[in-house]
């Protein structure tokens, strides 16, 4: 069922497709968020938002990228568990930086957006909090993987952790949404959303996937670059 | 069983004597307990607000404490290795320590709870919640952190990454066990026990296999 992936599943397989692939990719990255940017300042401004109606754009997309990454991250996971193969590894941990940024990127201009909104930095309301504990999630996944040395091994530990945060994670949103309402009976953005908001929003969610898998392929590249030259470093030092 | 009783048995013996840490859990746990008031101030209407959460994090905390060792001291001085080719599954040696574990940290810790709830003016009513709260949360804690204790097994620094990957995956069990306190206080029932049983119950099942899976991975490295 698989075959046809794991034929690009050899390193160097990869490196050909990836690279062909990589400027047109790069190319339709920024197409896309520069269309998207240019909806989105020529839509009006809303009329309970005024021009704060902006931040939605760059603010919504890196909240889906934030989860979305994540799933990519438990896939890549849990090909490594299953197949040992190692695009799948570097895949898994490149990633996760990749998520977190978004992540942070997501909490901010919440943040920024909350401000002017409901005047507070912060607010502990469901999304925001569950969003933060999966910052954590991100970052200790990261440092688990700076932690072991050997990387094959860090490959298969981490992947584990990744599974059980990805079983975790709906039952942590859960958890804290029951919460959200037990402490404060508030429902944000409930409401439809106009098309004249929709075309620049889906526009920007688009930008920021290929942003991701633009980056994705990147680090996944340098890593194998990376790696191939330390081998050769130390077949070279055995010699 | 047998063999799990006696796994069961060293780890309690191991926990009691000297370095086990079974104690220091107890003494960071009043600690916490006595600094929280003297951060927050010492009004008590407040604190017996604040008093249930500041319990539950402290025993989660507290629960953390002796975790790097549950298999590193294990691992480092070759016993995991025995325990591996004992005739006792992986996952039943799993089970054993965190079932100590929690024998050794969480139920007392439990036990503590409601005389340090007497520092925060709990009501006579929530006490014994708080303390049920722990009791059916507290495995929890032993069962995540044992998958935490596991994957860090083998790095020198273990115990400084060990909060950061099993305190996210702890948020549920805080959330439901400090709901099931706010339930008995304001009369209004959301589902909290239920919920924290529940979470308690598929973590505690769930984590000897996790558990034994990543000590299998640490061995064959």
């Amino acid at each position: 069922m698989f075959d046809w992936l794991f034929r690009y599943a050899n390193p160097a397989r990869f490196m050909g497709l990836s690279g062909a692939l990589l400027p047109w990719l790069a190319a339709a990255t920024i197409l896309t968020i520069a269309i998207g940017l240019y909806l989105g300042f020529s839509a009006p401004p809303d009329y309970q938002q005024g021009r704060t109606v902006l931040i939605m754009f760059v603010h919504v997309p890196a909240a889906s990228m934030a989860t979305m990454v994540y799933f990519c991250l438990a896939v890549a996971s849990l090909f490594s568990l299953v197949n040992r193969h190692i695009l799948a590894d570097v895949a898994a941990r490149t990633a996760a930086p990749l998520g977190a940024v978004f992540t942070l990127l997501a909490l901010a201009t919440g943040s920024l957006w909350g401000k002017p909104m409901w005047g507070t930095w912060w607010e502990w309301d469901g999304r925001m909090t569950s969003t933060l504990v999966q910052f954590f999630l991100y970052l200790g996944y990261s440092a688990l993987w700076n932690a072991i040395e050997d990387e094959t091994k860090a490959a298969r530990i981490c992947a584990i952790l990744a599974l059980v945060g990805a079983v975790n994670i709906p039952i942590i949103k859960f958890s804290v949404d029951w919460w959200a309402t037990l402490h404060q009976g508030e429902s944000i953005m409930s409401g439809q959303v106009a098309p004249v908001f929709l075309a620049p929003l889906l526009t920007m969610m688009g930008g920021y996937f290929l942003l991701f898998v633009t980056l994705w392929l990147v680090r996944i590249r340098t890593m194998i670059v990376e790696r191939r030259a330390r081998s050769l470093m130390q077949a070279g030092a055995a010699a | 069983m047998t063999p799990f009783l006696t796994l069961l048995a060293r780890d309690l013996r191991l926990s009691v004597r000297e370095g086990g840490g079974a104690a220091l859990a107890l003494g960071f746990f009043a600690l916490v307990a006595t600094l929280m008031p003297l951060g927050i101030g010492s009004d008590m209407a407040v604190l017996a607000r604040v008093g249930a959460g500041v319990l539950w994090i402290g025993a989660a905390l507290a629960a953390l404490l002796s975790l790097d060792r549950l298999f590193q001291a294990d691992y480092e001085d070759g016993s995991l290795d025995l325990i591996a080719l004992s005739p006792l599954p992986l996952e039943g040696a799993a089970a054993a320590k965190i079932l100590a574990h929690w024998l050794s940290t969480g139920l007392p810790l439990t036990l503590l709870s409601p005389v340090l709830s007497v520092l925060f003016d709990l009501p006579s009513g929530a006490v014994p919640v708080l303390a049920a709260s722990l009791l059916l949360g507290t495995p929890a804690v032993s069962a995540a952190g044992a998958i935490g204790a596991s994957l860090t097994l083998s790095l020198r620094r273990g115990g400084l990454i060990l909060p950061l990957i099993v305190l996210p995956l702890l948020t549920p069990a805080v959330i439901f066990g400090t709901g099931m306190v706010e339930a008995a206080q304001t009369g209004l029932e959301g589902g909290a026990f239920g919920f924290l049983a529940a979470f308690s119950i598929a973590t505690v099942l769930l984590s000897p296999f996790v558990a034994a899976f990543a000590v299998r991975l640490n061995l064959a490295g």
